[in-house]
């Protein structure tokens, strides 16, 4: 058991180790803590860190050392993340690799500085303008998150793709046990700028974008078909199945120990890749189940989207209800989660789709 | 005899300029620098958006096109990651000096050490030729339909003269293509822009009053007329920021 460390101090140390070779960003609650640490610890370690002029500009500065061939990286939150969309999209678009970490706040517009999800939909479905998405990784703990931080790395190489870091406030301001991986010296990719003009697809100057969509779609494809991952237990005889991920996705995972104790049948699936959705995990659910239950930090439900066309692809012959239990603010506790299921079992809360 | 120079071997296809645009004679002559300075081998552009986009179909070199008036950011980007490289920014007034203020104003304010090519011809090109930061007083442009009434839209902006007199800058110029004497002399301070970068000594940039015959609806030995009668008054040529002792 490593040491107590807070969430965002062991994500940015993470990637440290993990051979991030420029950090640039614009400060915002309740991310600012990586981009702090960063400051000091990338030029310890020969890395360049940049206090950029806007959010606008940092993930831009992060494109330039993208198209260079080196793991770049920046952290925000929300509105600071709405400002990015434009470079994130750009940097797909060019297909160069770097890692955004959201550490997710609540709101729409300005939002304000409580732990939430509702960033969901915008990260897992591009964000910015096109027909792009980004892997996006959810981790429920400070170890995964920091566990994850290489895979992040591995992942938009291997593809070519943007990955997003998604966490929550809660998970970035919180101190847990924390074991660090070691360094990693990644080398420059083989693709990036050297002055030389030894790679010749970078730019929109010699490409097809008939022959490009189509690659597109095969590479999400593959993304889907090999890059899913979650974490489930009980689905084999639940009638109930909660959906969660992160912090609310650990907290379900106590709801349902508690109320399998207590003689229900249930079980939970905990995304942890929520882009590729893990539609495999659904394969693994009891053919009778009575309804899926998404558990959500927002307001609207945003994940029972993705949770009912999961039932729906899965559970082809009937319709299986899917119900929503969104909790604006903080993560929602067990005892929220067990009052839920009894409020959908006794009809109050109806299913949404 | 004189002997003819060699197309620098970075120009390989040909561009799609409107005829009697500048663009092409600043190309040649960052080319020429550049393989005069041993850098065509060295070179990544970052290209902005509008005409200056245009450039990136000719040359062989390593370029990335960067997103509406934030070249000033990429380019920061690939110098901290790859000092050794020579970086261009090559941008157009409407996306450095409109869209792209801040990203220009806070790399000059940083002194990244990137060379700045921007081509001033008081509007925006390619989108058919609007308002931008340097359109002149009373020019008439398709978003400025009676003239620029500086009243309501602020006045022309001289960026070379402001990163110049404020910031701590390495190098700051303005030329022009009207004329070979002055394009002797616009070469001249594009060969010191990318000189100070080679040499480390900070963010430089040179700004080319340069024609735009399509939207200033005018022949191109009209539109030369004009850089010089109209826009030179206003835009004086000149080092701003002359390179410290070497």
């Amino acid at each position: 058991m490593g040491d107590m460390m807070k969430g965002n101090i062991a994500i940015a140390e993470a990637a440290v180790r993990a051979g991030v070779k420029l950090y640039a960003g614009y400060p915002i609650t309740p991310s600012t803590e990586i981009m702090e640490y960063l400051s000091k610890r990338l030029p310890e370690v020969g890395a360049s860190f940049i206090q950029a002029e806007s959010e606008l500009a940092g993930i831009n500065m992060v494109m330039g050392a993208a198209s260079c061939g080196v793991r770049a990286l920046t952290a925000s939150s929300g509105p600071g993340i709405s400002l990015k969309q434009e470079g994130i999209s750009c940097i797909s678009d060019e297909e160069l690799t770097c890692v955004v970490i959201n550490v997710v706040r609540y709101g729409n517009g300005l939002g304000t500085l409580y732990s939430a999800q509702c960033d969901y939909h915008r990260e897992t479905r591009g964000g910015g303008n096109g027909d792009y998405r980004c892997i996006v990784l959810s981790p429920g703990s400070i170890q995964e998150a920091v566990d994850l931080m290489a895979t992040a790395y591995e992942l938009a190489e291997k593809y070519r793709i943007v990955t997003v870091m998604m966490t929550e406030g809660a998970l970035g301001q919180m101190m847990e046990p924390c074991d660090l991986p070691d360094f990693i010296e990644p080398e420059k990719l083989p693709w990036g700028m050297d002055g030389k003009y030894s790679y010749k697809k970078i730019g929109i100057f010699d490409r097809n974008s008939m022959t490009e969509a189509v690659d597109l779609n095969k590479k999400h494809d593959t993304i889907k078909a090999n890059e899913q991952r979650w974490e489930d237990d009980g689905l084999e005889d639940a009638d109930y199945v909660f959906v969660a991920y992160g912090l609310p996705g650990r907290s379900v995972k106590g709801a349902v120990r508690e109320l399998r104790e207590e003689g229900h049948k249930v079980g939970f699936i905990r995304p942890i890749t929520t882009w590729p959705f893990p539609i495999k995990a659904f394969e693994k659910v009891n053919r009778d189940v009575k309804g899926f239950i998404s558990v959500e930090a927002n307001a609207t439900g945003q994940l029972i989207d993705d949770v009912a066309l999961a039932a729906k692809e899965t559970v082809k012959d009937r319709n299986v209800p899917a119900y929503c239990l969104p909790c604006v603010y903080g993560i929602p506790s067990i005892r929220f989660t067990k009052e839920g299921l009894g409020k959908i079992i006794n009809g109050e809360i109806k299913e949404r789709y | 005899m004189a002997k003819a120079r060699k197309v620098p071997a970075i120009i390989d296809n040909p561009m799609s300029f409107c005829p009697g645009c500048g663009h092409g004679i600043v190309i040649r002559l960052i080319a020429e620098c550049l393989e005069e300075l041993g850098q065509d081998q060295n070179i990544i552009f970052a290209l902005g958006v509008g005409c200056s986009s245009l450039l990136g179909g000719g040359l062989v070199t390593d370029r990335l096109h960067c997103p509406h008036g934030r070249a000033g950011a990429v380019a920061t980007g690939m110098k901290r990651v790859q000092p050794e490289n020579t970086i261009v920014a090559y941008q157009g007034d409407g996306d450095a000096y409109s869209i792209g203020i801040a990203e220009s104003i806070n790399a000059a304010y940083r002194n990244e050490n990137f060379t700045v090519i921007t081509i001033n011809n008081t509007n925006y090109g390619m989108t058919g030729g609007q308002m931008s930061w340097t359109t002149m007083p009373g020019q008439v442009t398709t978003t400025s339909p009676l003239g620029r009434d500086c009243e309501t839209t602020g006045l022309p902006l001289r960026f070379p003269e402001l990163v110049a007199s404020q910031f701590d800058v390495a190098y700051a110029a303005r030329g022009a293509v009207t004329t070979p004497k002055n394009v002797k002399k616009l070469k001249k301070y594009i060969w010191n822009g990318l000189d100070a970068q080679v040499k480390g000594e900070g963010y430089s940039v040179i700004e080319v009053l340069s024609p735009c015959p399509t939207n200033w609806k005018m022949t191109p030995l009209k539109a030369m007329e004009r850089i010089e009668t109209e826009l030179i008054p206003y835009y004086p040529l000149g080092e701003f920021k002359a390179r410290k002792e070497n």
